[in-house]
């Protein structure tokens, strides 16, 4: 099964992203070599490989608890690996900060915080701004510019605590958009909310890497990874898997990284956990995907 | 108008009216983050541990100001340590270290009581005694920690709102997190002898969180905070002057009928505006 769908992206559906071998560290904007980490004594993520090229739309599958939040943190510098070595754009993680931008999972963001959609987004130019200056003129043009493309430049003034999941999710990409990073890190960045929305941050996410910006992004939603993104990596604690995207859909690939908690019934995947993992805008629980779509 | 002169003839009056509402606008600006950072318990904490450092210093006849200031700030950041070295919750470590360094501070205080009349009065607040020297070491502290916060509001507010992903960002928020325990210890070293250290959190928390039921705004939130923290510590002073009461409690029991007066009208907006959306 693993063979078929690998020779269908091959002929058919691969793009350059997909082609090009996964561990190269010379174009890799991420490189991570046997890194271990995790919070307390438990380690998270362990011994993982994974390289994401300059320009590559990059998908973080894998149950819960199966380290994808902790993956992106040592990504971004914000938990420290225990063991291997890490390297973002070319530094250690953290020292390029300003050229990365980093999106929390809605859950914990307070959304009662006195800041309205255009201060969270002008958020995203402080580092860029460094300390003791106000924002200025080309700030609020990047600001716009992010709200339109988001579309929520009509909700500039709304309070956050006031907005949809969608819209939510809109605004803290807007944040990251105003940053104009080289590298996206994304953490369930279209998670909860609905297929039109989910199509449009998809989209602008394409364009980002259009641009020669890396997204890499956490995600539940298999039927996004496998259509939207280039590459996916399949983890669970380790990496069960690393490559074009459609390969996620392979039976086995699902089965080793979704263990129990997924069914394989004749060629369609049922994906039963996290339920609780979905923002009150989530319509549905149990995601499903046929296998063949593309074919 | 009289009665709102009279007691502006009195020096001691007018140093206790300018010492009141710096400590009521300094508390303001330093509370909006305490209470969005949700550290009301840590600033009553940080406030009670000041008390064996002013003991300390008026044995070795230091500046209360240098004493209280730094037992503060230490324990600011003990709290810190102890809650990510030990194996217990935030709010745990606090209780612990909090009634520990006011046992400390009231043992010393007995110790010497004899001869000190005037510690008490940084329990409960003394402003109407407050020294020509002193007071001007509290505008300059005081000063400081509004100018820090004014050059490095956006930090903070980046960093208390979202705080992974201002670190992934770039911003140094360890190290703004230390700043503003430090900026807390500060606020509450200015605001001893105007409110004293049992009722200082009132003083950091309610200008704040009456603030908050009136506005969505952050910056709007600051300088509303700021008028209320002022214009309480005012009507708070004159009141006590007035009726001859404690000018720290009355100063806290004025803000805290301004923060209830502010909760029963946006609560009273939200119903109205549900209502509009109902019909």
């Amino acid at each position: 099964m693993t063979k078929k769908v690998a020779t269908e992206v091959a002929t058919g559906l691969a793009t350059e992203h997909e082609r090009r071998p996964a561990h190269t560290r010379a174009h890799s904007d991420v490189w991570l070599s046997g890194v271990t980490a995790g919070y307390g004594e438990r380690p998270a993520i362990e011994h993982i490989d994974l390289a994401v090229e300059a320009g590559s739309l990059l998908a973080v599958v894998g149950p819960n608890g199966a380290g994808k939040s902790t993956l992106l943190k040592v990504m971004a510098g914000l938990l420290p690996a225990w063991s291997g070595r890490v390297e973002v754009l070319g530094s250690a993680p953290g020292r390029e900060a300003r050229r990365v931008a980093y999106v929390p999972q809605a859950e914990t963001v307070d959304w009662a915080f006195p800041v309205t959609v255009g201060d969270v987004v002008m958020m995203g130019r402080y580092p860029a701004l460094g300390p003791f200056r106000r924002p200025g003129v080309a700030d609020r043009r990047h600001v716009e510019e992010a709200l339109e493309k988001v579309g929520m430049a009509d909700h500039r003034q709304t309070q956050i605590g006031r907005l949809s999941g969608g819209q939510r999710r809109r605004v803290f990409l807007a944040r990251a958009l105003a940053a104009d990073p080289a590298l996206y890190l994304l953490d369930e960045p279209v998670t909860g909310i609905d297929a039109t929305t989910q199509e449009e941050l998809m989209d602008i996410l394409d364009a980002e890497s259009r641009r020669g910006r890396t997204v890499v992004a956490t995600t539940h939603d298999l039927a996004a990874a496998a259509q939207r993104f280039h590459r996916v990596a399949a983890i669970n604690k380790r990496v069960i898997a690393d490559g074009p995207a459609s390969m996620i859909l392979d039976p086995d690939v699902l089965s080793r990284t979704y263990g129990g908690h997924l069914l394989v019934l004749g060629g369609q995947a049922v994906l039963l956990d996290d339920a609780h993992h979905h923002d009150e805008g989530a319509t549905g629980e149990v995601h499903y995907h046929e296998e063949a779509r593309r074919g | 108008m009289d009665a709102f002169l009279e007691p502006l003839a009195f020096q001691f009056f007018q140093r206790a009216l300018i010492a009141s509402v710096l400590a009521g606008v300094v508390c303001a600006v330093v509370g909006s983050y305490v209470v969005l950072k949700g550290l009301a318990f840590i600033g009553d904490a940080i406030a009670h541990a000041a008390f064996p450092g002013v003991v300390v210093a008026f044995m070795v006849g230091a500046p209360y100001a240098i004493g209280g200031g730094i037992a503060a700030f230490l324990t600011a950041v003990s709290i810190g340590w102890i809650s990510r070295r030990a194996r217990i919750r935030l709010d745990t470590a606090i209780g612990v270290v909090f009634a520990g360094t006011f046992a400390l501070g009231i043992l010393l205080y007995s110790s010497i009581q004899g001869f000190v009349g005037d510690l008490f009065g940084f329990l409960v607040g003394n402003v109407l005694a407050i020294s020509a020297g002193d007071l001007v070491g509290l505008i300059v502290l005081g000063s400081g920690v509004l100018i820090v916060v004014l050059l490095l509001w956006k930090e903070l507010l980046y960093s208390t709102f979202d705080p992974l992903g201002a670190a992934a960002s770039g911003l140094p928020v360890p190290a703004l997190e230390y700043l503003f325990l430090g900026l807390v210890a500060v606020t509450i070293v200015v605001s001893l002898q105007a409110v004293g250290i049992i009722l200082v959190v009132a003083m950091l928390v309610t200008p704040a969180a009456t603030a908050q039921q009136l506005t969505v705004r952050f910056t709007r939130l600051l300088w509303l905070a700021m008028a209320i923290g002022a214009a309480t510590a005012v009507a708070g002073l004159y009141l006590s002057y007035w009726f001859d009461v404690a000018s720290g409690a009355t100063i806290v029991l004025v803000q805290t009928i301004v923060f209830l007066a502010a909760l029963l009208l946006s609560a009273r907006q939200r119903l109205s505006g549900r209502a509009r959306v109902a019909a």
